[in-house]
């Protein structure tokens, strides 16, 4: 149970003169479970590549396989594709429409043809998941503030109960305090219904705390494909491709040239202080 | 899908049609209109398609490109040809139960097609070669005598250049809207026609808020910047005739000459 990419291309405007690669050969396995982050600077193809994997973009060439079975064989089921794949798009507050919370919510599990009591049950655990109280249900979505509008929006993709929850960028336009509330609602989601996460960002610091495995996309292809720590390891090269490593790593990095024996790979604020006093007391 | 629509799209490369001055254009689609009702000969025709045919050469706009934006007449032109062609008196040629082709149906038809195919491709090649900014630019230009009888002219160009600066944002827009609303499961190809004009809500509703935020936006931001309407304002890139510009108008009086004139000597 998992998605594969198999030699996956897709170029924009192919046949005109304006032709632009997007995705170049891509090749990946995404197990179930994973939280993955997905990373690349603007106009690295991260947003084209997660288009493909609930099928809402073709690949030029190559094949995405969903459990085993190609998603763009001609008679493959694409409505249950996307509940299965959710996605959640770039501002995502951008696409509430209905007169109240709640029926926004409902509207993705409606459209899987449920009944009327499943829907709304849906809708209600997916908006508590998201921490959004009883209170809000009614209002309208456009009185909500703006991180309040975005869970709204998540909340309307995770009504449909996906196995695999696609986020690009969720924190992009949101203040720092917004930024972590997400991001912690996120973590916290994963843990409680094991689904697999891909966390879309040109942030590694965002990403750094969470993810078990960071997918670095440079130019349409796949650059650095391993755990975070691994990955920061190319601190030099991230910074080349306009990317950076969480600060940790820089610190670390510096102590370790200046002479002091600590570990390099550490990402997290509070092991940099346990292995700094080590190496100082020991 | 919906980046197949060329009419009023500009094509960016450099010819010497995409240096001319925006008035000169503007006159020369406005005289080549004119002269296409006034041709009623072949050898008009002839005379009006080498010159359409030297002007796309010239602009260097690929020929294809042309023709992709001509399937959006086609129903059009399908309909003038079909009725010029079944509805018009004359000595019949061949006989469709009770339609008749008749011999002046076929001129009148292969006219009528001739005529809309150029006007397309005239007015079009303008649009392509021509950036919005700059058509309206010429636009106010050549309206400013109507500034004497108290037209504002500055704002309607104005008006023009936000409205086709915003087309190719609200398509974009559009796209993004439909594809996350078809990833929360949304259809909006099947069913009939009020579950599709139905379907259309969640991605009208989005779309109309986001064009109000983009307005309101802009005019904050021109307001920001002082922005208070045309007078007294002046420009930063002005529109100077050059020497070329004198040569196009030259051209196109030929052309207009050659148009009327030698249709009248020949028949």
């Amino acid at each position: 149970m998992s998605i594969i990419l198999d030699h996956v291309s897709h170029i924009y405007e192919a046949d005109t003169s304006m032709a632009f690669p997007a995705l170049t050969d891509i090749n990946l396995v995404i197990p179930d479970g994973q939280f993955i982050g997905l990373i690349g600077h603007t106009g690295s193809g991260k947003s084209t590549l997660v288009q493909h994997l609930n099928g809402l973009l073709k690949p030029t060439t190559g094949n995405i396989y969903y459990n085993g079975a190609d998603i763009n064989d001609a008679d493959y089921n694409k409505k249950e594709l996307r509940s299965k794949v959710g996605l959640v798009f770039q501002y995502p507050e951008h696409q509430l429409f209905e007169i109240d919370v709640f029926k926004d919510v409902c509207f993705g599990p409606k459209n899987l043809g449920l009944d009327r009591k499943e829907v709304e049950l849906r809708a209600y655990d997916a908006l508590k998941q998201v921490g959004i109280e009883d209170e809000y249900f009614y209002q309208s979505p456009f009185d909500l503030s703006g991180g309040q509008k975005r869970r709204v929006a998540i909340a309307g993709v995770l009504a449909m109960k996906p196995e695999v929850l696609i986020l690009d960028e969720p924190t992009a336009g949101l203040d720092p305090r917004g930024r972590d509330e997400i991001l912690d609602q996120i973590a916290k989601l994963r843990e409680e219904t094991g689904m697999t996460v891909i966390l879309v960002s040109h942030s590694m610091e965002d990403v750094a705390k969470y993810v078990d495995r960071i997918i670095v996309m440079n130019k349409s292809r796949v650059m650095f494909d391993d755990e975070p720590k691994k990955v920061f390891r190319h601190y030099k090269e991230l910074e080349e491709v306009g990317l950076a490593a969480p600060q940790i790593t820089y610190i670390m990095q510096t102590l370790k040239a200046k002479g002091l024996a600590v570990d390099t790979d550490i990402t997290g604020v509070e092991e940099a202080r346990d292995a700094i006093l080590k190496a100082i007391r020991g | 899908m919906l980046r197949d629509i060329t009419l009023g799209q500009y094509y960016q490369t450099d010819s010497v049609i995409h240096r001319l001055d925006p008035r000169v254009k503007l006159v020369t689609t406005l005289c080549y209109i004119i002269s296409l009702f006034i041709v009623d000969s072949i050898v008009g025709y002839v005379i009006a398609g080498l010159f359409l045919a030297l002007i796309i050469k010239l602009s260097k706009v690929p020929v294809k490109f042309m023709v992709r934006g001509m399937k959006s007449i086609l129903f059009l032109l399908i309909m003038a040809v079909v009725f010029n062609l079944f509805l018009t008196p004359g000595e019949v040629v061949v006989s469709i139960w009770k339609l008749h082709i008749t011999k002046e149906g076929i001129a009148l038809a292969s006219m009528m097609a001739v005529r809309l195919v150029f006007l397309i491709m005239g007015s079009s090649i303008m649009t392509l070669t021509t950036t919005p900014n700059n058509l309206t630019d010429g636009l106010e230009s050549l309206m400013k005598p109507l500034k004497v009888i108290k037209v504002p002219v500055h704002e309607i160009a104005m008006m023009m250049s936000i409205a086709l600066r915003f087309i190719p944002i609200l398509l974009e827009e559009t796209d993004k809207i439909m594809k996350a609303q078809i990833a929360r499961g949304a259809d909006f190809e099947s069913g009939n026609l009020i579950k599709k004009a139905k379907s259309m809500v969640p991605l009208l509703v989005p779309l109309f808020i986001s064009a109000f935020r983009r307005a309101n936006d802009l005019a904050t931001a021109m307001e920001a910047r002082c922005y208070r309407g045309g007078d007294h304002r002046t420009k930063m890139k002005p529109l100077i005739y050059k020497k070329r510009d004198a040569l196009a108008y030259a051209a196109v009086c030929v052309y207009l000459a050659l148009c009327v004139g030698l249709g009248r000597i020949l028949f």
